[in-house]
């Protein structure tokens, strides 16, 4: 059963706050992850405190790198349930965890951050590991 | 907490992906959720299975970081008798 909606709201405005475009359905999903070109970054969001908490801030601190994916997305976990479904559909070598965090060349994924890769890691380090990430796959495409 | 958790601290490892090696054959990695009299709670738990053929124990870990972990449990009890030790997933891989 999907999370009360107003319980969600401040953690989906807090990724919209940075750029972030919410994914809420399919067909959604699939405009933007369907033939994708360029560099995009797929945030899955969570409502968990034990993960979550640390990567939206680290989210909005990789955010300020030079270097950046051209789009960045987000579906939401435990919420938009279909939406998150078919997203996981395009990173499908991956197993499924919330929160994570796909980096995505011309469809094909190029780095993968898991839940157990954000638990315990601070926002700086979670950010540390990211823009590296972007530096090495998309400084060519910014 | 008092008289339900046999190693104490390792509450703190609610909601943290541990490596939890067993007394046998068997390591679950997966969600910690508590520690109780009656063992390790769990969740979305992978199982690697020193008596089966294949991988080794480390390239299982490796794997999981890489791809994520495969869940063969959604919700696990490891008997407390069977525990030898738990770590966290990236301790291990360090």
């Amino acid at each position: 059963m999907p999370y009360n909606p107003t319980l969600v709201a401040p953690m989906r405005e807090e990724m919209t706050r940075m750029g972030a475009r919410q994914l809420t359905t399919v067909s959604e999903v699939d405009a933007a992850l369907g033939d994708q070109k360029g560099s995009m970054l797929v945030f899955v969001n969570s409502v968990c405190g034990c993960a979550a908490g640390n990567a939206r801030p680290a989210m909005r601190l990789a955010l300020q790198h030079g270097v950046q994916p051209q789009q960045i997305v987000t579906v939401f976990a435990g919420q938009d349930l279909d939406a998150v479904s078919r997203a996981r559909q395009y990173f499908s070598d991956y197993q499924p965890s919330s929160p994570s965090i796909a980096l995505l060349r011309d469809g094909e994924v190029v780095h993968f951050v898991h839940r157990h890769q954000i638990e315990g890691q601070s926002p700086q380090a979670i950010a540390a590991d990211l823009t590296a990430a972007f530096d090495r796959h998309f400084a060519a495409t910014v | 907490m008092a008289g339900h958790v046999f190693h104490p601290g390792h509450q703190e490892l609610h909601g943290i992906t541990v490596v939890l090696e067993t007394r046998g054959p068997r390591t679950y990695v997966g969600r910690f959720d508590s520690q109780d009299e009656r063992g390790v709670h769990m969740h979305d738990v992978g199982v690697y299975d020193d008596a089966a053929a294949g991988a080794s124990k480390d390239e299982f870990l490796r794997r999981c970081d890489k791809f994520g972990i495969r869940p063969e449990h959604r919700d696990l009890l490891v008997p407390a008798a069977d525990v030898s030790s738990i770590h966290r997933l990236v301790d291990v891989l360090r």
